[in-house]
């Protein structure tokens, strides 16, 4: 079983203990221990268990690309499921439990799977679930729910603080191996800005571990000779603990940090999320080693080679006392080696390469280990962890001709280059046969903005493996990206670093090469998901023969570890089933993030009250004061009533329309759109934008207009008063505003540039009041100033003055049928003005009223709302606004689009008022059915609802609604469906419920 | 996200300062016009996998919409220039011809 060794541990420090719990119970480790090197360090090996059959799973990997170990850490709102364990670090306090294993981790019913797993192939799913179909609901749903899934969702809200940082740099360099440490000072020492990040909390990647020397010294001293030169530059930011998460256009790069994760009592933000701009990326991400495809190579206790040897050399914990190593390259043999100076016992190197002299093979030999080659693994014996493997010949089937005991197993299939980043934005890769690897292409880099490759690569990621060679090809590279970026490389020679010398490896994907299918179906590619080499098979039998296909059909590198260790391995067991060459075969795509990001670090500060800018009125804060309830209109908040003690919104709103019906209502309109079009042009413009002729309205004038996109759909409507000869103001709907000004400039600026028009948005300069009711006169000839008497200031007619004291403009136009000024003031007085309103208003009844009593007053009058009666798609004819539309004019906006076939059609549903028979309101939205089927076999229907309400000046439901042929169908009865409820009948009636004649306006 | 110079204020700036407008150079039809006509000008848009020219207004910054030459496979920006053109100006077609010689040109 594993252990803590005594002595060694190059990341620990003994003398700080770390308590932490697993599954509720009792847990110590050290300071510098991740929770994987603490867990495995306490003899857990058993870690979770797999997705799909349950299996036990322990540790195979030390970093990022770790598949198994999987837990939920923390507690209530700091819970987070699917945190990899190999790169949690220790702190006092951790909480952490296993996932995907009920009741508990050692007893799992779940492993019921596993039993039937040869009923589980690849595309199960997708066969499985087509018929019967009523066993999918009760059966296979139900099913599935309980089984799949990975760890759960945290059920409160992150108490955690995130951050964004923005940054821009000549040089970012990723990974903060000897090659980024090379790179980043042969940049830094050049003059350049350069960002170095590295995912881990150390610096120098795996040289320390796999004992390279620099220098004459150990690699530490150089890298930390490296740091500290770095860390002295002005001109260099170090980051730790930051991984380059993903590359995007143009050299935008994501950096997401975990500043807080190893100490949650520090006052900081838990994660930063660094938004980088780089005109020149580097690159050197390392390389993580594949598995070895044998039979039961998901044991717990089957481990890669190189996590083995960290675990030892890092964290001073061996996973085993006898070790049996399994290779088809040199590097594996530094496991051997460095077990063997822990103490530990390596009973066998099976080296699947007929023979193997190398340099790292006879000082394990001189070690005293037997090695043994042209062998493999056949089969792995243990349940819950390795107690033997099967010895076979590399070549053969399987036939196991010596058993080995062990309690652990180092695998290494060989090293991948991790090219993410540099296949994020386009990079292409080259297959190295001599290797088996794929690796960057440099004459198919990522290119920037200019057209010049923007991405390069330093040392392991590059595909120079060996440390000497990946230090000399960091050197090389980052020379000419220097020289790309017009900077002066320092004329230093490279550190020259000592490495043994590497011989080939021996590509080996299936193990043994002749293994039949009962082998096959215990061969494991992606651990997380649970595919096996048949699986891959199974699907290239099955026609699958594009990668991406057999992806998705098998499931292989879809998991949250996204293929790192699985995704080489697997499309070499395709291209074998194909009897194809790797190359051709190809790469599934490598997308962004690296590892899993946390979502609350891509939001940042953006939550909460800070989501979005919130738009205040003037008069937002006497809204606030006074009862409002809010509704959000676009950014804006408007008062949607106003409610009283004791009364309901419904309550509220019904009173405020008889108050605004029978005495007097105020009306916040400040959020109105206000867009001034002036110019000696503005007649030409305003005829383009409007469909009726606005050019004709006499200053001093109001015309309602209706404005519509090329298509003839109405898109906006509102009051266009002309302000003199050259300049009219627009009103649009408050949610209208900035669409209409940028809509206006389009044209201006890029259709109509001749023409001398321009066009301001004054939104935000005034506040706008509906004065409204019998009594809205009274109220404005008791402010006092503007004559506003009927025959001075008729119905569509504005004015300006002084009212009151205050300068104002007064449009005597009416959105609810009643007598009606809306009056603007500069917006820095909106507060005072509405309050002297209140004030002297309350001699006539004068109450405020919410977007809700707007919205009633106006469908009782059958006024159209944009949004309610408009979805985009209809044209002003539909809602009978044929008169809006000038005919005389050649041009406007839509005008081409309104004369297609479709537009005058007299098959349109059009605008028709409903009512009830029985008085109640329909819901909104809530369709007619009509006779018969359509073409999907689905009921046709005949109308639909757009505005709905009760009415208290009726006492009744009101409803308009968008019916086929409508306005031909006037007091037809027909019925509308709603859900739950017998159908309602409706008679369709005119759209004007109330004062149709508009006597009560034009008082 | 794109880096993009304003040709109007000259401030490059990232994409999310600017708002994309779609194919750059269209012919309105208007009241008159033939369907086929109308219909391309409002439905039927170029998806080249190359050189392409784009409306963007610089939103968050002068207002102004410009035009840019880019191409859609490799993101290379050729040039950006003001909008108040019917085709793309000389230089910019230079441009392009210097980066892509292959390219069939402007409609």
């Amino acid at each position: 079983m594993s252990t803590r060794l005594a002595t060694g541990g190059r990341l620990i420090d003994r003398s700080a203990r770390r308590r932490f719990t697993f599954d509720g119970r009792a847990h110590e480790g050290y300071a510098g221990d991740t929770l994987a090197s603490a867990l495995l360090a306490g003899g857990h090996t058993l870690l979770g268990r797999s997705f799909k059959y349950h299996r036990p799973r322990g540790l195979v990997a030390s970093g990022a690309e770790e598949p198994n170990a999987l837990v939920g850490l923390g507690a209530g709102a700091r819970f987070e499921p699917n945190q990899r364990a190999t790169t949690t670090e220790l702190f006092d306090g951790l909480q952490a439990v296993s996932q995907n294993a009920w009741p508990s981790l050692d007893w799992d019913v779940g492993v019921v799977n596993n039993a039937f797993a040869r009923f589980l192939p690849a595309g199960f799913y997708y066969k499985m679930f087509m018929h019967p179909r009523p066993l999918w609901k009760h059966l296979f749903e139900p099913f599935i729910r309980r089984s799949a899934g990975l760890g759960r969702a945290p059920s409160e809200r992150d108490a955690d603080r995130y951050e964004h940082f923005y940054a821009f740099c000549d040089v970012l360099v990723v990974g903060g191996g000897i090659a980024g440490l090379q790179a980043a000072l042969a940049a830094g020492r050049a003059g350049a800005r350069v960002i170095l990040l590295e995912q881990t909390a150390h610096w120098g990647g795996r040289s320390p571990v796999d004992g390279v020397r620099i220098d004459g010294g150990p690699a530490e001293a150089w890298i930390n000779a490296a740091v500290q030169e770095l860390d002295g530059m002005e001109n260099v930011t170090l980051r730790p603990r930051t991984m380059g998460a993903g590359v995007y256009d143009h050299g935008y790069v994501l950096g997401y940090e975990r500043v807080g994760d190893h100490d949650p009592a520090a006052e900081v933000p838990r994660h930063r999320l660094w938004r980088i701009r780089a005109a020149r990326l580097i690159t050197a991400t390392g390389a993580l080693e594949r598995p070895l495809s044998f039979a039961g190579n998901d044991v717990p206790g089957v481990m890669l080679a190189s996590a083995v040897r960290d675990y030892v050399v890092n964290w001073a914990v061996s996973p085993g006392d006898r070790t049996v190593v399994v290779t088809n390259n040199d590097d594996a043999y530094r496991t051997a080696l460095a077990l063997k100076s822990a103490g530990l016992e390596v009973p066998a190197i099976l080296d699947a390469r007929p023979r193997a002299e190398g340099e790292l093979p006879e000082m394990a030999r001189a070690h005293g280990i037997r090695v043994e080659t042209g062998k493999g693994v056949a089969k792995v014996r243990g349940g819950r962890h390795v107690t033997a493997v099967g010895v076979c010949a590399q070549a053969g089937e399987g036939a196991v001709l010596e058993e080995i005991a062990c309690d652990a197993v180092a695998m290494s299939g060989g090293w991948s280059p991790v090219v993410h980043l540099w296949s994020h934005c386009g990079g292409k890769l080259e297959w190295d046969a001599a290797q088996a690897l794929f690796r960057p292409d440099p004459d198919r880099a990522p290119t920037g903005h200019d057209g010049h490759p923007f991405v390069a690569t330093a040392g392991a990621a590059s595909g120079a493996l060996q440390a000497d060679r990946a230090m000399a090809d960091a050197d090389e590279n980052m020379k000419n990206v220097l020289q790309g970026i017009g900077r002066k490389s320092p004329s230093r020679k490279p550190p020259k670093v000592e490495s043994a010398e590497e011989a080939p490896l021996a590509p080996v994907w299936q193990m043994p090469q002749g293994a039949g299918p009962a082998l096959r179906a215990k061969m494991w590619l992606d651990y997380q998901n649970d595919v096996k080499v048949s699986d891959v098979r199974l699907a290239a039998q099955e026609g699958y023969e594009s990668v991406e296909h057999t992806k998705r059909y098998t499931t292989l590198g879809m998991a949250t570890d996204q293929g790192k260790l699985s995704n080489i391995n697997g499309l070499a067991t395709l291209s074998q089933a194909l009897h194809e060459e790797i190359p051709q075969v190809g790469t599934t795509t490598f997308r962004p993030p690296y590892t899993p990001i946390s979502m609350a670090a891509i939001a940042g500060e953006a939550r909460g009250p800070v989501f979005q800018p919130l738009r205040r009125t003037p008069m937002h804060e006497w809204h606030e004061a006074n009862g409002a309830d809010w509704e959000p209109v676009g950014q804006w908040r408007r008062p949607y009533c106003y409610r009283r003690a004791g009364e309901s919104r419904r309550d509220a709103v019904h009173r405020e329309v008889r108050n605004t019906r029978n005495a007097l209502g105020l009306l916040d309109a400040s959020t109105l759109g206000k867009i001034m079009v002036s110019g000696p042009d503005a007649e030409r413009f305003i005829d383009m934008l409007y469909t009726g002729k606005m050019s004709t309205l006499k200053p001093g004038k109001c015309r309602y207009g209706l404005m519509c996109d090329e298509n003839g759909f109405l898109m906006d409507d509102g009051v266009c008063a002309r302000l003199d000869e050259r300049s009219f103001l627009c009103h649009t709907t408050s949610g209208g505003a900035e669409r209409i000004h940028g809509w206006m400039e389009d044209w201006l600026q890029c259709e109509w540039w001749d023409w001398q028009v321009h066009v301001v948005n004054l939104t935000e300069q005034f506040a706008q009041v509906a004065v409204v009711g019998p009594n809205a006169r009274n109220l404005l000839e008791r402010l006092g100033g503007i004559d506003v008497s009927k025959e001075t200031l008729p119905f569509m007619a504005w004015t300006e003055g002084t009212l009151g004291g205050f300068r104002a403009r007064v449009f005597r136009i009416s959105f609810s049928g009643e007598l009606s000024f809306e009056i603007a003031v500069p917006a820095s007085e909106g507060r005072a003005f509405w309050e002297r309103l209140v004030e002297a208003g309350e001699g006539f009844g004068a109450m405020p009223y919410g977007t809700e009593a707007l919205h009633v007053m106006r469908a009782e009058k059958g006024f159209i709302m944009i949004g309610d009666e408009t979805d985009g798609t209809i044209i002003p004819q539909d809602l009978g606004l044929d008169w809006a539309i000038s005919k005389k004019k050649e041009d406007f906006l839509g005008k081409r689009g309104m004369e297609r076939v479709n537009m005058t059609s007299p098959d349109r549903w059009k605008l028709v008022g409903l009512e009830t028979l029985d008085g109640s309101v329909l819901p909104d939205g809530a369709h007619a059915p009509a006779e018969g089927l359509n073409a999907n076999g689905q009921r046709n229907t005949q109308g639909r609802v757009t505005s709905t309400y009760y009415s208290p000046t009726l006492g009744r439901g009101i409803a308009m609604a968008l019916v086929h042929r409508g306005p031909e169908r006037m007091g037809e009865t027909i019925a509308f469906n709603v859900p739950g409820r017998t159908p309602v009948k409706a008679k369709i009636v005119e759209p004007v419920f109330y004062d149709p004649k508009g006597e009560r306006q034009n008082v | 996200m794109l880096l993009l110079t304003c040709p109007n204020c000259g401030v490059t700036a990232e994409e999310s300062e600017f708002h994309q407008g779609g194919e750059a150079h269209l012919r309105r039809a208007g009241p008159g016009s033939p369907d086929d006509a109308f219909e391309g000008y409002l439905f039927t848009r170029r998806n080249p996998h190359g050189v392409h020219f784009e409306r963007w207004r610089h939103v968050f910054g002068c207002g102004k919409w410009f035009h840019a030459a880019r191409c859609t496979a490799t993101l290379e920006v050729f040039g950006t220039y003001p909008a108040q053109t019917t085709e793309p100006p000389a230089d910019i077609v230079a441009a392009i011809r210097a980066k892509r010689p292959d390219w069939e040109g402007f409609r």
